[in-house]
């Protein structure tokens, strides 16, 4: 494969066309929902994630956002990665990413956390190009915030 | 003394037997002798493909002369300049005063018109802490003519680079002047609709070409049209310098930024133009060493221009290498460059004929640079800006600092192509290959 054949995975760029997700829904009754706008200034790429959290688990994740097909799909993947995990597996799989960011190419050492990952090890190939790793970042660090934002990670 | 590193058309043999200069002021250049002067176009892009540079506007690859003449002064003449009796000092001095002239022929200036700054955004950022430092009442009375009052008005276009937006709007938001602007037609051209310039208006300012759309703006109507009311006119001329013959005096604007790296010179340098008289009231903004004639426990009295504006150690290196890389375009000829150029952005326009391609901006070849941006239909600028990486092309993908003028064509980011000297009609036509093919790899038809 070359590098711009695992940029652009299969998975990614399903992704991009039919991003799971997308369209913000409402603040429920006794949820925590927390809300984050994240840009990258370099390309203007943005997103608005809103995230719910009751009882110590995220119920429910969903985002606006225009950007290239790395940050849409980035988003989308993740939607689906933490949508019903408790907040310590949440904040596991955000470092796990993030190792995987920094891998330039290379994955992860640990299979567990591969496994993990699911799709968004398909994101491995972006880790070669560090102008992107921005995009498949900013869906993930909306999320951090948002939960920031919610307050359920006080308690 | 060492010899300067004074510029000789390289002489290069054709694929004929007959030698050639690659400068010429017989209208004669060999534009492939030219390119092979940068040594860096000869290197290759990923998978060992040929490097097809077109982000140009963004920042230019720079001739051997530029590089030798800034190792050349490190290695036979770096010393402090302006001060110092030794002949080093002298010598080093001299190649600093040497280049201040290049760069001011270049744009039509006197030497003393030329004040070296670190790049154009450091000089627009001059004359607006220049206008903020007089309405403080800095400067003396000769400065008066540059205060702001509130209701005062700065007027710029819509059309502009970051750079010559921003420190407008905080220019207004310290003095209280209120910031107006031009808006942009729908082929990306300066609209000069009437009551944008009013009796109020203080500075009108613009680019001379735009970083986006390469659309080369109307500067006789606007230097009149402020000159009417009395407003000061600064011209954004970065894009513009390095690709036509400008001449400020002819212009007759007030003040210009541009930058060195834009035209073949090193990073860390540009120059801001004053006209004479203007640069003799304007207040001093950075203080500091060497900008002063006597100074005092209380106060300090300033030298008179450009030495007022460079306070602290200059970048001596990168100024030489300016002054050389003016020089270098000189004797190529920037009528032949603009020409040049002509048939590049030609060339890049066909663009608009692949399916699925739009250009932002003008689509003829007149009164516009060879730059030009682009949207693919369903596929995100990064992502085109990708596909065309992996085939050995560089554009640059995104706002290109002009967030306004994005906005006002409804696109969060656009992709770049942009040529120089340097550029062939074979990179452009590598690059409209490659486009053509984009669509395809995102499986659209």
């Amino acid at each position: 494969m070359s590098g711009l054949e695992q940029l652009y995975q299969q998975v990614i760029l399903d992704h991009a066309k039919n991003p799971h997700g997308r369209g913000l829904v409402p603040a429920a009754d006794g949820l925590a929902t927390g809300e984050s706008h994240q840009v990258n200034p370099t390309c203007g790429d943005e997103v608005t994630l809103r995230v719910a959290v009751g009882d110590g688990i995220v119920t429910g994740v969903s985002w606006e956002g225009q950007g290239c097909s790395i940050s849409q799909a980035s988003t989308s993947v993740m939607t689906d990665l933490v949508t019903g995990l408790p907040l310590a597996d949440v904040a596991h799989l955000d470092q796990v990413f993030h190792d995987l960011m920094a891998s330039r190419g290379t994955g992860l050492d640990s299979e567990d956390d591969e496994d993990l990952l699911g799709d968004a090890t398909a994101f491995t190939g972006t880790s070669k190009f560090p102008a992107r790793i921005k995009c498949a970042l900013l869906g993930w660090a909306a999320l951090k915030d948002s939960l920031a934002r919610s307050g359920a990670l006080a308690g | 003394m060492h010899a300067n590193p004074v510029v000789e058309p390289a002489l290069t043999t054709s694929g004929t037997d007959e030698v050639v200069s690659a400068g010429s002021a017989t209208g004669f250049v060999d534009w492939g002798a030219v390119r092979s002067d940068f040594p860096l176009l000869g290197r290759t892009a990923r998978g060992g493909q040929p490097l097809v540079y077109l982000d140009s506007a963004a920042t230019s690859q720079k001739p051997t002369v530029v590089l030798e003449a800034e190792v050349d002064f490190y290695e036979q003449r770096n010393a402090a300049v302006h001060r110092g009796a030794h002949f080093l000092a002298e010598e080093a001095t001299e190649a600093f005063e040497q280049a201040r002239t290049a760069v001011a022929r270049f744009v039509g200036a006197h030497d003393d018109e030329i004040v070296w700054t670190s790049g154009a955004t450091a000089a627009i950022n001059l004359v607006a802490y220049a206008f903020s430092n007089a309405s403080l009442g800095r400067g003396g009375a000769g400065a008066a003519r540059f205060a702001l009052r509130p209701g005062d008005e700065i007027v710029v276009t819509e059309a502009e680079h970051h750079a010559n937006l921003i420190p407008w709007q905080e220019l207004a938001a310290r003095t209280g002047a209120v910031l107006r602007w031009f808006p942009v037609t729908d082929d990306g051209r300066i609209e000069l609709t009437d009551g944008v310039i009013t009796e109020r208006t203080r500075i009108v300012a613009f680019g001379h070409a735009s970083n986006v759309t390469g659309a080369i703006a109307p500067v006789a109507s606007l230097v009149a049209a402020a000159r009417a009311v009395g407003a000061y006119t600064v011209l954004d001329a970065c894009q513009s310098v390095p690709h036509l013959p400008v001449d400020l005096h002819a212009l007759g604007v007030d003040f210009a930024a541009f930058s060195g790296h834009k035209m073949l010179g090193p990073t860390g340098v540009g120059a801001l133009y004053g006209r004479r008289e203007l640069l003799a009231d304007l207040p001093a903004v950075t203080t500091g060493g060497s900008m002063v004639e006597v100074v005092t426990m209380e106060s300090a009295t300033y030298a008179p221009p450009p030495q007022r504006f460079e306070a602290g150690t200059q970048m001596v290196a990168q100024a030489v290498g300016m002054g050389v890389a003016a020089q270098w375009l000189s004797e190529l000829g920037m009528d032949a460059v603009a020409a040049h150029e002509r048939a590049l952005a030609a060339e890049l326009l066909t663009i608009a004929d692949i399916p699925g391609v739009r250009v932002i901006g003008p689509v003829s070849a007149e009164n516009r640079l060879a730059v030009v941006s682009f949207v693919v239909d369903g596929v995100h600028a990064h992502d085109v800006g990708q596909v065309l990486d992996d085939r050995g092309v560089a554009v640059r993908v995104g706002h290109h600092c002009a967030q306004p003028l994005h906005r006002r064509f409804g696109v969060a980011a656009t992709a770049r192509a942009s040529a120089s000297v340097y550029t062939s009609l074979d990179d452009v036509r590598v690059f409209r290959e490659s486009l053509a093919g984009v669509r395809a790899f995102f499986g659209m038809n």
